[in-house]
């Protein structure tokens, strides 16, 4: 019953995830068709709008220094943080884009659940606590806590910059993709009203903004999946095994949805995306910037605790989401499936039924078209805007942390050497959130038809080579020096940008060089390039004897006592 | 004054002892969360047969299902289990530690 076209749309998904690894992360959702104008779904998203932008204005009110524009004075409970990372990181892709590959392939779309996952407890074992008391704005603040500040925070805010970018791209295109089957409208659009918003939203109501807007998206967000779940789990009677068997009856595929299929395709790609899933997540600025909106070490913990709960919860939800779609779906294929045309009639299969292409707007509208089966058509609009809500408060989420590494760490420290007052960082960091707003926005038209399925998996390589390693040994390891994290930290950078370049999603997919040519062939970078970074950073510290390494060393054990037992770290109250 | 406290607590057996005990417990749990997680991709890797095997005899419910869901609440619990322990236990002997160190 399902075509050819299904059956290549389910192809080209795998090979996305079987090179890029990305679909669930970032908004790659390919290239979509328009759809017709949905004004309930624009409405909904209107609304969410006009609360968000009422939050704001409440938050400007608050955002007088440099610290409410961080960190949202430090005033965030663990509970909210929580929430708002959980919003950060529950992307519109990581809902359509794991239903859908549910949708498609069954088993797999758990795979990758779990991969996202599985960061959050390492972040929990090993930063949390320590980035609370050595942090204040940014990641920097801890990595060069005791080492030479201007060539670390130049690092450091080059590898914010530079995975803020790339995640940002996938985003804007995903939003403009979105705009056209969601709401029926051009992605030129979406890609201003994302830029526009989420410029108010950072530069009126800095953190305090961006993490309400982020936590009122991750409630509705989490309510809409949960509904989803549960009106698809009450038609089977609260029995897991009974909506599997109705899938494997009506999926094309039958059975093989039940067992991993091509999606891991060698244990040392295996192993090497597992990597940076699990260390990526504990590199992305905006990521760690959550960490500063607490008051306490005790409040970041709890944080990661319900960050960790609310993530998984979600993606046990999108598991059940994808399989309702199969079942609910094929009942109804007039209104979910493309017909599959030959000379202006619909085919007809040899069984005699009808014969249907893909699902209408591309195979990420799974769980779309879910909604309105479970929900009818007002329910489809509430999940179409939380979905265009989920991009703008993430794009949001970027800025700001993009913002603060340009502010905080170069602007403050590098060029003011540290005496920059509040009022001046404040005003360099919205001057740089307009720019960042802008440059969003033509990077958005940029790549509109560019394949950017890569670009996620990039940000998550570089997370983890470049920024994690810096930042894990210059915490844990007290003969680390100034030379050999900058070092290591650019081996880690260049090492995973390249080996992304020639492994095949950019070689092949984006370069169009010819297919089997990739000269680097596993699915991420990160099992070498992290390894590299933490060597290179490991024997370049041994070999630094000059005065400036002795004099950190000997700073170590200071650094220590405050990251271990929180003494002296600011209190992050900004008043 | 704050160098005083610092080098009063680095001096605090207690301190080394929270140190100590603390780390020993994280990466306990890191190893536990890596051994599980890897366990499971490399399962993938090298028994995909196994993982598709019927949990029963006649149920289309696979191994790998649950056991993927369980990976998925193992790294919730595993997690919040953490931070219980580390906002009581370990946050108590760090308040010890501050304690002594800035009376003194």
């Amino acid at each position: 019953m399902i075509s050819k076209s299904t059956r290549n749309l389910i192809g080209l998904t795998l090979g996305l995830l079987a090179t890029g690894g990305v679909l669930a992360a970032g908004a790659d959702l390919g290239n979509t068709t328009k759809q017709a104008t949905n004004w309930v779904a624009i409405a909904m998203f209107a609304i969410f709008v006009l609360i968000t932008l009422g939050i704001t204005k409440w938050a400007a009110a608050r955002t007088k220094s440099a610290a409410d524009f961080y960190t949202a004075g430090g005033g965030i409970t663990g509970f909210q943080n929580g929430l708002a990372i959980a919003g950060d990181y529950m992307s519109a892709a990581s809902f359509l884009g794991i239903s859908g590959l549910v949708f498609a392939n069954g088993f797999d779309g758990l795979i990758f659940s779990i991969g996202w996952l599985v960061g959050w407890p390492v972040i929990t074992f090993l930063m949390a606590e320590r980035l609370r008391n050595l942090g204040k704005f940014t990641f920097a603040d801890v990595a060069a806590y005791r080492f030479s500040q201007t060539p670390m925070r130049s690092f450091a805010a080059t590898g914010s910059l530079v995975v803020v970018a790339f995640y940002m791209i996938a985003q804007m295109v995903g939003a403009g993709q979105l705009i056209k089957v969601l709401f029926g409208m051009e992605y030129i659009y979406a890609v201003v009203i994302v830029g526009v918003l989420m410029m108010c939203y950072v530069l009126f109501g800095g953190m305090t903004a961006t993490t309400w807007v982020q936590i009122i998206k991750a409630i509705m967000l989490l309510t809409g999946a949960t509904f989803m779940a549960l009106a698809v789990l009450w038609q089977f009677g609260f029995n897991p095994n009974a909506l599997f068997a109705k899938a494997v009856e009506v999926h094309p595929k039958h059975l093989a949805i039940m067992s991993p299929g091509a999606l891991i395709k060698d244990p040392v790609s295996a192993i090497s995306v597992g990597m940076a899933l699990m260390f990526g997540t504990a590199g992305l600025p905006h990521i760690l910037m959550r960490f500063f909106t607490v008051p306490s070490a005790k409040e970041a913990r709890k944080s990661v605790g319900w960050a960790t709960t609310w993530i998984g919860y979600f993606y046990i939800l999108t598991f059940i989401i994808g399989f309702g779609a199969i079942v609910m779906l094929t009942q109804n294929p007039e209104a979910y499936y493309v017909p599959k045309m030959v000379d202006g009639v619909q085919a007809v299969g040899a069984d005699g039924k009808l014969v249907w292409d893909g699902l209408k707007g591309g195979g990420n509208m799974a769980a779309i078209h879910l909604a309105n089966a479970v929900g009818g058509n007002v329910f489809l609009g509430f999940i179409s805007a939380v979905a265009f809500a989920t991009i703008l408060a993430v794009v949001a989420g970027l800025t700001l942390s993009g913002a603060s590494a340009v502010s905080h760490d170069l602007y403050a420290t590098v060029f003011k050497h540290g005496n920059a007052d509040s009022a001046s960082e404040l005003r360099v960091s919205k001057i740089t959130t307009v720019c960042l707003g802008i440059v969003a926005v033509f990077l958005g038209i940029a790549f509109e038809k560019e394949n950017v399925a890569y670009m996620v998996m990039l940000a998550f390589a570089i997370a983890c080579s470049a920024n994690f390693p810096v930042l894990f040994m210059s915490v844990l390891w007290k003969d680390c020096t100034t030379k050999g994290a900058v070092a290591g930290g650019i081996v880690g950078l260049l090492a995973s940008v390249v080996l992304t370049i020639l492994s095949a999603s950019v070689w092949e997919a984006v370069l169009k060089n010819p297919k089997g040519s990739a000269l680097f062939p596993y699915s991420s970078p990160a099992l070498f390039s992290m390894t590299a970074a933490f060597l290179v950073i490991y024997l370049v510290s041994k070999m630094d004897n000059s005065k400036q390494a002795q004099l950190e060393r000997s700073l170590y054990p200071a650094q220590k006592v405050r990251s271990e037992t929180g003494v002296g770290s600011s209190s992050a109250s900004g008043h | 004054m704050n160098d005083d406290i610092v080098a009063r607590i680095e001096a605090n057996p207690k301190y080394h002892e929270l140190v100590r005990k603390r780390s020993a417990y994280s990466i306990t749990m890191s190893i536990l969360m890596i051994i599980v997680y890897y366990g499971y991709i490399l399962l993938i890797a090298f028994n995909k047969e196994w993982l598709g095997t019927p949990i029963a005899p006649g149920v289309v419910t696979t191994i790998g299902i649950p056991l993927g869901v369980g990976v998925i609440i193992f790294t919730i619990v595993i997690t919040n289990i953490y931070v219980r322990k580390a906002n009581t236990e370990f946050d108590d002997m760090s308040a010890e530690v501050i304690r002594e160190a800035s009376k003194k």
